[in-house]
């Protein structure tokens, strides 16, 4: 009797096991077969990324990604006797891309991390105020800012330039700096400091002395949202540069017009512009939902 | 602190201030300044194009862009995409929060290519789409001509399934990190109870998990429909706001208004009009946040 039920209960079970997997493949291939496919074109050739029904086998090749550095001629499309430069010379557009990223996320952090420390522990007047302001600015849907800012920087002759750009991404990202650093500067007990300043310690010292060594995993997590941040940001790339300072995001928007692409070509553009957030995602994994909050809701771990 | 040096004192007084300093000056001057002049502009009649000065004409830009039947289109164009997509993500997060809440091997690494698409770039997604949807390559147009028997052309004949699925691709597992975070919050002796008194399912879900999942469901409910309402790279670079304005949601419209006709002071109102309604919704959010 008890031997049949512990069986019916061990076959419930697996039954159990067996179900939990098959959703979590269908899950897992839902979420990953767009990215799959992005990258299994860019190892096509320009003929194989044309075929239907769409190949699921063939010989990859990486003739795509040297393409898109070296390939400087321009290619005449048969069809529609369009030239096609587009999807070449993309070193300019990452060395862009990576110029911009760098600088901003330097400075952002650099600013971000001590205004969180002084919101964090000295709490001057308005503290709640001022962190619910420097939120607020983030939630502005960028199409609102980019009208003045568009004519701003045209008239400052900033527009078309690196160190515009680093600006405004520099400013976009500081509410998020600072209220994930103030969040992680938060979770570190504050008595060492406190015992330090007691003795007369500079206030500079314990801040970079005591308090940064402790937060240096949330400073890492922090960089790694703002690289994304920036590397992903598309409307102000687009409506601030022209050639020589257009960034990745761009460039890609701008193959869409284009009849008869190639697009094993765009697909390699893509998944090297897509890499940094492929790595990222393994390393944020478990600061993601503190990221993607700035900092309001940590997470259960 | 009365013992300290009068300097040090002195120092810990401003040293707070000096560091705070940068941050504010730089969103006083990239932010409130250019929302004034911007605000002041909604004001005026004013186009790039023909060279004129602006021309100022009260709240005539306000006036007109609310009468106009094409703006309420679009607001109930960008109301549906924000819905449709906003519930599905709910729906699918919260079948998934549910699945990774089991324990077993390969847990870790599935949450983890699950969530992939959070962190890439609306510009890559949004041309990628454009390609996985082509009516003659696309492998999502061949498999919905497997399923349907007949060539579908899903970014002419449904556009709006289009954006929808693409948002809901990106953002679900956003959904899925609230709720599960939420789940994993649940006391594990409350649930081990509600087995002891053999309670419902249903039961157990509306005394037990839904408390506790609720606040959190309602900041990402409000999270994601907030950037519902913004989006902007993946429409733009899928589908352009077309075919015609089909898909030309409000952050579009503004887009056009402003840099394709140059019609500046009316894409600033509109934006502002826009700007009130997220702002709203901010207002709703931080009502919660500090309630957490």
């Amino acid at each position: 009797m008890a031997n049949l039920q512990n069986n019916r209960r061990g076959r419930r079970k697996i039954l159990r096991t067996v179900l939990i997997y098959f959703a979590t493949i269908i899950a897992v291939i839902f979420f990953i077969f767009p990215i799959y496919w992005l990258i299994a074109t860019s190892l096509k050739t320009r003929a194989q990324a044309f075929s239907t029904p769409p190949l699921f086998v063939w010989e990859p090749t990486v003739r795509n990604f040297i393409d898109i550095f070296l390939k400087r001629q321009t290619e005449i499309e048969a069809i529609t006797g369009q030239e096609l430069e587009l999807a070449t010379g993309a070193e300019t557009f990452f060395y862009n891309s990576f110029i911009v990223t760098f600088s901003s996320i330097a400075i952002a952090t650099v600013i971000g991390v001590l205004a969180a420390y002084s919101f964090s522990r000295y709490q001057p007047h308005g503290t709640n105020t001022l962190m619910f302001f420097i939120l607020s600015t983030r939630m502005l849907p960028a199409i609102v800012v980019a009208i003045p800012i568009y004519f701003f920087y045209r008239s400052l002759g900033l527009y078309n330039t690196h160190i515009g750009l680093v600006l405004l991404y520099t400013m976009f990202n500081l509410p998020f700096a600072v209220w994930m650093m103030k969040s992680f500067f938060d979770e570190v007990p504050r008595d060492i400091e406190q015992a330090a300043l007691v003795d007369g310690s500079n206030p500079i010292k314990v801040f970079y002395k005591i308090a940064l060594p402790q937060v240096l995993v949330g400073l890492g997590a922090t960089i790694g949202f703002l690289i994304i941040n920036v590397w992903n940001e598309f409307l102000f790339a687009l409506l601030l540069t022209e050639r020589a300072t257009r960034t990745v995001p761009v460039m890609i928007a701008g193959t869409r017009g284009e009849v008869g692409i190639n697009w094993g070509l765009i697909a390699a553009i893509e998944t090297l512009y897509i890499l940094p957030a492929l790595v990222l995602i393994f390393v944020l994994q478990r600061f993601l939902l503190r990221g993607m909050t700035f900092g309001t809701v940590r997470g259960a771990k | 602190m009365t013992s300290q040096p009068d300097t040090g004192s002195r120092i810990l007084k401003i040293f707070p201030i000096i560091l705070i300093f940068p941050a504010v000056a730089l969103v006083v001057f990239l932010v409130i300044f250019p929302l004034i002049w911007a605000l002041g502009l909604s004001f005026y009649s004013y186009n790039v194009l023909r060279g004129e000065p602006p021309i100022f004409v009260g709240v005539e830009n306000y006036y007109r862009l609310l009468n106009s039947l094409d703006v309420w289109r679009r607001f109930v164009l960008t109301g549906q995409f924000v819905f449709y997509s906003v519930s599905i993500e709910f729906l699918l997060g919260f079948g998934l929060a549910h699945l990774f809440y089991n324990q077993f091997r390969g847990r870790r690494l599935a949450i983890t290519l699950v969530t992939t698409p959070l962190l890439v770039a609306p510009v890559a997604v949004g041309i990628f789409h454009r390609y996985l949807f082509d009516a003659t390559f696309g492998i999502y147009s061949y498999i919905a001509q497997l399923l349907t028997g007949q060539s579908v052309r899903i970014l002419s004949q449904h556009p709006m399934f289009a954006i929808v699925f693409m948002d809901v691709w990106q953002w679900s597992p956003f959904m899925m990190l609230f709720i599960l975070a939420g789940l994993e919050a649940i006391p594990k002796h409350m649930l081990e109870s509600s087995e002891i008194d053999r309670l419902s399912p249903l039961a157990k879900f509306r005394y037990i998990v839904w408390p506790t999942i609720k606040p959190l469901v309602a900041l990402a409910l409000l999270f994601r429909t907030m950037d519902a309402f913004r989006t902007f790279d993946t429409i733009f670079t899928l589908t352009g706001g077309g075919p015609g304005t089909a898909t030309e949601v409000l952050s579009i419209q503004i887009y056009r208004t402003a840099f394709q006709f140059f019609r500046t002071g009316e894409a600033t109102a509109l934006a502002f009009i826009f700007l009130v309604i997220i702002l709203l919704l901010t207002n709703i959010y931080l009502r919660l946040a500090r309630r957490e």
